[in-house]
């Protein structure tokens, strides 16, 4: 065997190698992604076991706010059947059970009386540390999918990634328009 | 830290040639005395450190918002195991992050930090111990304040040893024999004796300035919300009482460092910790968001330009990062300064075994733990209340 041969074989060592190391770069870059998902979604849980807990407390006192203790309700159970969809899906019934959500821990500030209520307090902090974690995972599972993401689409390691499967991820997006909107103070 | 390994093995170069007639002895035997120290440090280091401090650890249900907010970071920096939680009992205003790995990470504050700062104020010093687990600070500053103490004790027992072999007469002058090098290795050990330990102290306090520059920067990205952090730096600023449970050697892990006099010259080479209004000043900067980039932005504007903080390669690594609004204090329920303050004394003496009672005129009994009668009468109104 000449030069030539042991060349060739110095080049295919050197591809084996790269394809191995970008083949695992892939792998714990998809890890992160689905271990950040499984972060949100234990969050997500934790909500719907509060939500009834905060609906029942807040029944008692809030005799005129069947309507939005209602809306909350079927947000919170409409969210729980998406369980098992896609990511953009989820997003949104999320999204809306959250704007609901703030609604009613907005007209609750009207109740002095439940204000005074120790378990409404503990569960008020519990749901808005919650809602800060959903908002805490999310922001950490989007920067692991935009990781992810940019490895799979630059390259060398989107030959690798378009031979082996990997397939780009979705954002986890927030798509109601009103947590998107500053609030608006009326002083009328 | 390379440069202060070289300062170490200089030093060990320079006793072994002198004294053990072989640098190569010298070398190993600096080595082993840091391995050693090191050894202590990383296996014993963190329960040492919440020894010295007196911390206590709670638990969720002692004190859910403190719990809340660690585990907010945690999931914002994206760490896999919840930290331990640790309270000081100290009026002054610190925190501090231990742990040789992040799987092993503890944070604690200290009661005047419970009482004094909001709920986004205390999510930003969270978030900066958080960055500290993250980043590995808590080992790095460990090993490099290990490196520093052994190069000062090899420094202190080498000018010593020095001192007496040559008033002995100089045992060694006789095996050496050249008298011109002898003298030249003899004045090159004490010149190196004398520079070293400052010279590994400047460089110590170098790391670790940019580590809490770093972890700053990180704690913005976590919270998206550099203003939290920077009103929290400025109350601790403003607060004058010291740490009394804090030393030397365990400085760099707090948030501010907790001997700071007042009226310090701003930029001081031998502080563990970058001023605190410069570093307010780095994240009040950052108007346009809340990643590595902004803080690098605002890092150079504030520090002058060309002075850089980050290599290219982590800045680019993320993409722009939105900055958040304020937690609006109507719907998430934020306690004022007097419940929080109450929160914090319930929660510290319930931590030392002491039973509270309440009297039915409103008076609140503490019963401490040696206590032993079933019955105590309320001081404030004559009521006789079963223990």
């Amino acid at each position: 065997m000449g030069t030539a041969g042991y060349v060739i074989i110095g080049i295919v060592v050197i591809l084996i190698v790269a394809f191995v190391g970008i083949y695992n770069t892939l792998v714990r870059k998809r890890n992160q992604v689905r271990n950040a998902w499984a972060q949100i979604d234990v969050q997500l849980k934790r909500r719907y076991d509060l939500i009834p807990n905060l609906v029942e407390t807040a029944k008692g006192y809030m005799k005129h706010e069947r309507e939005t203790l209602e809306a909350v309700t079927n947000a919170r159970n409409l969210a729980q059947q998406a369980g098992a969809a896609g990511v953009g899906a989820r997003a949104k019934v999320e999204g809306e059970l959250s704007s609901v959500l703030s609604r009613l821990l907005a007209v609750a500030e009207n109740y002095p009386d439940l204000k005074a209520n120790q378990n409404f307090l503990a569960l008020q902090e519990e749901l808005s540390s919650t809602e800060n974690k959903i908002g805490f995972s999310r922001q950490f599972y989007n920067d692991s999918v935009l990781r992810y993401n940019n490895q799979t689409q630059v390259f060398p390691s989107n030959v690798v990634a378009g031979m082996t499967g990997f397939k780009a991820e979705e954002f986890f997006e927030v798509t109601v328009a009103e947590e998107r909107e500053a609030i608006k103070v009326s002083f009328t | 830290m390379v440069l202060m390994g070289l300062v170490l093995l200089a030093i060990g170069y320079a006793l072994g040639l002198y004294f053990l007639g072989s640098s190569t002895y010298g070398l190993i035997l600096a080595l082993v005395v840091w391995g050693v120290m090191n050894l202590v440090a990383v296996f014993q280091g963190d329960s040492i450190l919440l020894g010295l401090s007196k911390a206590k650890k709670i638990s969720r249900d002692d004190m859910p918002r403190l719990y809340n907010v660690v585990e907010e970071m945690k999931i914002a920096s994206g760490l896999e195991k919840m930290p331990d939680i640790y309270i000081i009992d100290d009026p002054a205003l610190n925190a501090f992050a231990t742990g040789r790995n992040p799987d092993k990470a503890a944070v604690a504050v200290t009661a005047g930090l419970l009482q004094k700062l909001n709920r986004d104020e205390l999510q930003g010093v969270i978030g900066h111990e958080m960055a500290h687990v993250k980043n590995r600070d808590v080992l790095l500053m460990a090993i490099a304040g290990v490196l520093l103490g052994t190069i000062v004790i090899l420094a202190w027992y080498g000018t010593r040893i020095m001192f007496f072999s040559s008033m002995g007469g100089g045992r060694r002058s006789s095996s050496g024999g050249g008298g011109q090098g002898q003298i030249i290795i003899l004045i090159v050990a004490i010149v190196l004796m004398i520079l070293a330990p400052i010279l590994a102290q400047f460089i110590y306090f170098a790391v670790s300035r940019k580590r809490e520059y770093l972890a700053d920067a990180s704690s913005a990205l976590y919270t998206r919300y550099p203003e939290g952090l920077a009103s929290a730096l400025e109350k601790l600023g403003a607060s004058t009482s010291q740490l009394k449970s804090a030393n030397k050697a365990t400085a760099p892990m707090f948030i501010i460092n907790p001997f700071r006099k007042k009226g310090r010259a701003a930029t001081d080479l031998s502080s563990t910790h970058p001023p605190i209004s410069e570093r307010v000043r780095i994240l009040r900067s950052m108007a346009g968001g809340a990643s590595y980039f902004d803080y690098e932005e605002a890092y150079g504007e504030v520090r002058g330009k060309g002075r850089r903080l980050m290599p290219a390669s982590a800045i680019s690594a993320a993409g722009a990062v939105g900055l958040r609004a304020a937690q609006p204090e109507g719907p998430v329920a934020e306690p004022g300064r007097l419940e929080r303050a109450r929160e914090t004394s319930d929660l510290l003496w319930r931590k030392s075994n002491y039973k509270a009672i309440r009297c039915e005129c409103g008076t609140k009994l503490r019963v401490p733990p040696k206590f032993k009668a079933p019955t105590i009468r309320c001081p404030h109104c004559g009521r006789v209340n079963k223990v």
